[in-house]
Formats: structure tokens, C-alpha cells, sequence
């Protein structure tokens, strides 16, 4: 017997005490927690993804279309990056106002080359207000899982408030499963040394949030 | 499960040594009281906990009641989306089914997520004893690791050690695993943390095979999620060429739609976060973006006999957030070591002998490990009530009777050491039955109080080693209730 029939098998005898339930799994489990929690305006709500970012140590900056490619040139110059990873898909007026050099994400880059890029430009799929994340599902402009991960500063942009949903719950709606995801909340961190968060281990220990309105 | 722990004393024994360690204790209370606090707060801010709670059990109980069918899905979904799907009845079987995944890839080294599985299945004992080095990458997992120590937290495994110690085993082991500790190292938390970052790149940036667990998988779409905090977990889940998965049988979950439950109150229970730093989330495999080839192995080793027990098998509910730990009187004085198991605390106490079953020394004193408080079942977010398997599990020790172990149907005989108890049950039950000579007994007991000794005699002394005997009242309570009507008149 093969050890995947002797695990079915097993299930089926330690089930045979209890009575099947045959009614559709939507209507077998009853959900009647909340789909957010409180009722915000868009704006507001765009200030609690800022609120809750910045609380667990994201940068968060705000500017219009036409600040953007000033802004991120400002933010890679102060931190000296000399390259940048570049999805495919993002927009190209995006980088206009850096000449840090581009380096586009390839299937064949190999992790000790993607190692020494110094910053990573992506967008997103989605962003939580309640828990201050955002979420990348390899979309345009957000590239493969690993470019926003082996870079130690990441620039994120989220488009407000079209990108921005309340809660868990509602970002799940939104995203496909078939596709691989990464959420993220804040910089990489640990609480490891005495159950006490300290930011910053092998993810990007500089996170930046642009919230583009 | 695995040998790692065999040979382990009972618990009374251990926890009786652990609780003489000043600085375990110290550590363990610094860290289980901060996280509380913090605990407390994030529950705190979601206004519908009590129905996430239950919205959480309902899902795990059908999928429970439905194991078979889910699974079937499951593994589906995952072949339908590129994987490969493998069945391991125990620990043995999984062992030998990723050690032949390794050594078809032809590398020599892992890198691992933390994952309580394959701890649990002594997983990088046995590759290493193929040749195959398992690299840990989760910082306390490494911290545990390089001490050549075992783990005491589910979440945490080194929260037995504070930042001093912790630093002394970087700066001492680093170097015999690859790059040495940085000179000059602090126990700056920040410090080490960034010990652990140069330490383990180079292991990241070449690795070509990766293993992971897996806190939820969903049967409808054959995704996997990763939980974790550090990005430790990111890189070996999208670096190497190769991912191998063990996971439970009971961590699957019929629908996407219910990670909306579990994303929500995983973090917030584990580490007080509304939401930890990193969620990963895959399918099968993915057009050139993480590994070409993905193995998930289904691993039952022992969880279809706890699943066969009516009262226990509420147990395979746990998502292994750890709340349970961090509130336990018990655990925070006797620490994670003294359970023998890599699951500890409350859970582990309900846990382990489910899946080991109640036969060695450690095992039958596990139930036994609690005062029964029942601060566990309070915070925990699938409402998983402890003390009622505890108190289950504690009449299987003490009584025997109809189990099932390795799917076999076993009668289990009354464990020694419990005929004292036994006896002095059924001499209760005699005497509770009949109110004369309970009052006899009663008055007997108030008049020779002065007498008592404070330990029992003979096999009562292994009750009262633990224990303060009660002290016996002047007047029993009916007594005094008969002469002063609760007080009332002529009350004292």
C-alpha cells in the first residue's frame, strides 16, 4: 500500500464517528466578523495606510504625478545608489529624474548579481490601511518575487486612493491566487532576541512608501 | 515523531531543574510579559475578535471533518499548478523522501525556513547523516543551531536566550559554519541582527535547493503561504532552483477567501504585529520567477490518531502562534526544554502525546504539565480548549482505554505510577457517595489538624512533593454552616 492510500485510509477510519456535512462549504462556515473594521472616507483611509506604515517604520512620502520622478531621483541620491533594479511594466517617466544605472529584472540574473543593485523601483497590487502593508503579485511594474528583496532599499509606489482597500479581507477580493504574492509590512524585521522587534535582517532595511495621489 | 528528544526525563523532573536556572527564568519571564502586553493591544484593536475566533474554529472543524476530500483537492490544485505532491505516513518516510529530492538535485546543502515539521521530524539530522548539510536561516533557529541547542519556543526558539548569551554563541561559532561574527560584536540587538544578515548571505546567494513548511495551504487553488518576519524565509522560497515543502496534513484549508480569517489573527496572536513584516504566497510553480520544481510532502506522523480522538482532535486545529506559551504560568517558569518535544507549552502538552502517543516517561506527564488555569484556551485564536484535552488525556494515562495509534485501534493499559491515584479516586468516590462518613471523616480530619503532617506518606509522597497539602479548616464547612445558617444568627 502506498503511503498516500495508508493517510487517506487512516483519515477515513478516524472520521467514521462523525456525520458528513453535505451542504456547500459557503454556507458550512458561517462568517459574520467584519468586512473593515469602522467607516472612513477614501482620504482617510489613505491616512491610515500612512499612519500604519509609518508605524512600523516605513518612510512614507506623498506627491502628485508631476513630483514623482523628482522625488524618487531625490531619494536614490540620498542614498548614494549608484544602480537600480528596474521591473518590467514600470512607467519610464518614473526614473526620469535619476541617472542611477538601470538595471532591468531578467530571468537570468543570478542572485550574487542582483546583490550588488543598490535600490529597486517597483508599484504594487494592492495596499492594506488597517495593517500598513502592501502587497506585490509580480504585475507590471513589480517584477519577480526576488528584485524587491535582495536590494537593501526598496522604493514602493502605491496609487491613492485607487490602490488602497481597508483591510485584509478586501485585499484578498482583489488578488489572484494563481499568481505568487508578497506582503509586506514595513522593513524586514525580527523579534527573535527577546520577543522584541528590531527592524532591519535580511529583506530591504530601508523601505520607502511613495503614496502617489 | 523523532528520536530527538528520546531519552527525555518527565516532566516534573526536568521543570524542577529548569526552574532552579535564575537566568532562564529571568528570560523567560522578560519576554513572555513583554509579548502579552503586546498581544493584548493588537487583539485589542480589531472589534470583531471573538467572531474571527470562531470563524477560525468553524474553518478548521470542517476542514477537519472533511480531511480526506480537502486533501484529495489539495493535492489537485498543486500538481494542476506544476508541483509534485508526496505522502509520508511518519517521520521516517518524509525524511527519506526529501533526502532522495536533495540528492536528485545532485547539491550537498539546504536552506531552511524555519518550520516546525520538519523540526519535528528530525529532518536535518537525517540529511546529515546523507552528507547534506541543512543550513537554519531564521535567527533564532541559528541562534539554536550554532549552540548546538534545542528549542523551547514554537515562534521563538531561542527565547531562552538573552542578547549576551546570544552574542557569545555568534562571536564562538560563527566561524566553524562559514562567516565569522563581525569584530567587535555587541549584544545590540540591531548588532546582532545584522551578524545574522552577513552571515547567512552568502549561504542565500548560492543555495540551489530550499526547504520550507507551510502555514496554510488552500485545497481550491493549491497555494501555499509562508509566514515570517525576516525576509529569511523570501529567500529561500524564491533564490534556489528547487523548493521542498513538508507540511501537515491539517494545515490545509478548503478557500482562498480563508486566509482573510488566519492573516488576520496569526500575526496578531504570534507576534503582536497587525501584520508581520513578510507574507508569502505561491502556487505551483511560476513562469521564470522562483523554483523551476516545487515538492510538497504531506506528512501525517500521528496526526490522523490524534484526529481519530473525539476530544483530542481539536488540537489539530493550532496554527502554532505560540499565544498559548507566552500566557502559561507553567511555561514560564519551567520553560520550553522541560516538555521534550519541539512542540512546548500548553499546546505541546496536548500535542505531543497525541502524536507520540502516551508510552515513554515524558509523554504521560505531559498532561500533567498545567495547573488548568485556562488561559490558553482564552487567547487562543482557534478557541482550541486545552484543558479539556488535558483533562481527557489525563483519564487516558491514568485509566487507559480504546486509542488509535499508527491507525491501528490499541487498548491502552493504566499507566504505573497511577495506582495511588486510582485508589484514592475510588476511595473519594465511596465516601463522597455517603454523607455520614464524609461528615465522620470530615470532623475526624478538623479535630487532629494540629497532627497533619505537610507532606503525605508512602506513594502519596510523589503528589505532595509538588504540592501544599490544603490545610484542614477548625470546623467543617457544614458544621459551621448548621450552627451559624451562613452567618446569619449568632454568626462569629
Amino acid at each position: 500500500m502506498s503511503d498516500r492510500e495508508r493517510v487517506l485510509g487512516r483519515v477515513r477510519r478516524a472520521l467514521a464517528d462523525v456525520t458528513p456535512d453535505d451542504r456547500p462549504y459557503e454556507a458550512a462556515v458561517e462568517r459574520d466578523y467584519l468586512r473593515e473594521h469602522g467607516e472612513r472616507t477614501a482620504e482617510r483611509t489613505v491616512e491610515l495606510l500612512a499612519e500604519n506604515l509609518a508605524d512600523y517604520r516605513a518612510i512614507v512620502h506623498r506627491c502628485g504625478r508631476a513630483e514623482l520622478p523628482s522625488l524618487i531621483g531625490r531619494l536614490l541620491a540620498g542614498r548614494e545608489a549608484g544602480s537600480v533594479l528596474v521591473p518590467p511594466g514600470l512607467e519610464p517617466g518614473w526614473l526620469a529624474g535619476t541617472d542611477a544605472v538601470r538595471v532591468p529584472d531578467r530571468a537570468g540574473s543570478t542572485p550574487h548579481e542582483l546583490d550588488r543593485v543598490d535600490s529597486v523601483v517597483t508599484g504594487c497590487a494592492v495596499a492594506i490601511a488597517e495593517t500598513g502593508t502592501i502587497v506585490l503579485d509580480g504585475g507590471p511594474g513589480q517584477g519577480r518575487r526576488r528584485i524587491s528583496l535582495v536590494p537593501d532599499h526598496h522604493i514602493c509606489v502605491v496609487r491613492v486612493p485607487g490602490q488602497v482597500v481597508s483591510s485584509v479581507p478586501r485585499a484578498l477580493e482583489r488578488l489572484d491566487p494563481a499568481r505568487p504574492s508578497t506582503w509586506i509590512s514595513g522593513p524586514s524585521a525580527t523579534s527573535d532576541i527577546e520577543l522584541d522587534r528590531v527592524e532591519g535582517v535580511h529583506g530591504p532595511r530601508t523601505l520607502e512608501v511613495i503614496l502617489l495621489g | 515523531m523523532s528520536g530527538t528528544f528520546v531519552g527525555m526525563p518527565a516532566f516534573p523532573v526536568a521543570a524542577r531543574e529548569a526552574v532552579h536556572d535564575a537566568t532562564l527564568r529571568g528570560n523567560l519571564r522578560h519576554a513572555t510579559h513583554t509579548i502579552r502586553a503586546k498581544r493584548a493591544r493588537a487583539v485589542g484593536e480589531l472589534s470583531d475578535w471573538a467572531r474571527l475566533r470562531e470563524a477560525g474554529r468553524r474553518i478548521k472543524d470542517h476542514t477537519l471533518r472533511h480531511l480526506d476530500r480537502y486533501l484529495v483537492q489539495l493535492e489537485e490544485s498543486v500538481t494542476a499548478a506544476g508541483g509534485t505532491v508526496h505522502w509520508a505516513a511518519d517521520a521516517a518516510e518524509a525524511n527519506r523522501i526529501v533526502t532522495a529530492l536533495v540528492k536528485a538535485t545532485g547539491e550537498s546543502e539546504v536552506v531552511k525556513v524555519k518550520s516546525m515539521a520538519t523540526q519535528e521530524i528530525g529532518l536535518n539530522e537525517a540529511l546529515e547523516a546523507e552528507g547534506v548539510r541543512a543550513y537554519e536561516t531564521d535567527l533564532a533557529e541559528l541562534i539554536v543551531q550554532l549552540g548546538k541547542d534545542r528549542p523551547s519556543h514554537i515562534l521563538v526558539p531561542a527565547i531562552h536566550r538573552n542578547r549576551g548569551e546570544i552574542r557569545d554563541v555568534f562571536v564562538r561559532e560563527m566561524g566553524a559554519w562559514g562567516r565569522p561574527a563581525p569584530e567587535g560584536l555587541t549584544d545590540a540587538p540591531a548588532e546582532l541582527a545584522e551578524a545574522a544578515r552577513l552571515h547567512l548571505r552568502e549561504k542565500f546567494l548560492r543555495a540551489k535547493v530550499g526547504v520550507c513548511g507551510a502555514n496554510f495551504m488552500v485545497a481550491e487553488t493549491g497555494t501555499l503561504v509562508v509566514v515570517e518576519s525576516e525576509g529569511n524565509g523570501r529567500m529561500c522560497l524564491t533564490l534556489p532552483e528547487t523548493l521542498i515543502a513538508v507540511a501537515g496534513i491539517e494545515k490545509v484549508v478548503p478557500s482562498w477567501r480563508d486566509l482573510e480569517v488566519f492573516l488576520q489573527t496569526l500575526p496578531r496572536s504570534s507576534t503582536a504585529e497587525r501584520m508581520n513584516p513578510y507574507t508569502s504566497t505561491w502556487t505551483g510553480t511560476a513562469d521564470e520567477d522562483g523554483p523551476r520544481a516545487f515538492h510538497l510532502v504531506l506528512l501525517d506522523n500521528g496526526r490522523t490518531d490524534a484526529l481519530a480522538d473525539r476530544v483530542g482532535r481539536q488540537a489539530l486545529r493550532c496554527i502554532r502562534c505560540s499565544a498559548c506559551l507566552n500566557v502559561c504560568p507553567v511555561y514560564e517558569r519551567a520553560g520550553g526544554h522541560a516538555y521534550g518535544s519541539v512542540y512546548p507549552g500548553p499546546i505541546g502538552a496536548v500535542l505531543s502525546p497525541q502524536l507520540r502517543g502516551t508510552a515513554s516517561e515524558i509523554d504521560a506527564s505531559l498532561p500533567y504539565a498545567s495547573s488548568l488555569c485556562g488561559a490558553c484556551y482564552e487567547v487562543c485564536p482557534v478557541a482550541i480548549d486545552i484543558p479539556e484535552v488535558l483533562v481527557h488525556l489525563r483519564e487516558r494515562v491514568a485509566q487507559g482505554g480504546p486509542a488509535v495509534r499508527e491507525g491501528n485501534r490499541v487498548v491502552l493499559r493504566p499507566a504505573r505510577g497511577h495506582a495511588a491515584e486510582r485508589a484514592a479516586m475510588r476511595a473519594a468516590g465511596w465516601v463522597f457517595a455517603r454523607p455520614r462518613a464524609l461528615r465522620a471523616g470530615q470532623r475526624l480530619a478538623s479535630r487532629t489538624r494540629r497532627l497533619h503532617p505537610r507532606t503525605l506518606p508512602g506513594p502519596g509522597r510523589a503528589w505532595s512533593g509538588a504540592r501544599d497539602l490544603p490545610a484542614v479548616p477548625v470546623e467543617p464547612f457544614r458544621d459551621w454552616w448548621q450552627r451559624t445558617r451562613g452567618g446569619k444568627d449568632g454568626g462569629r
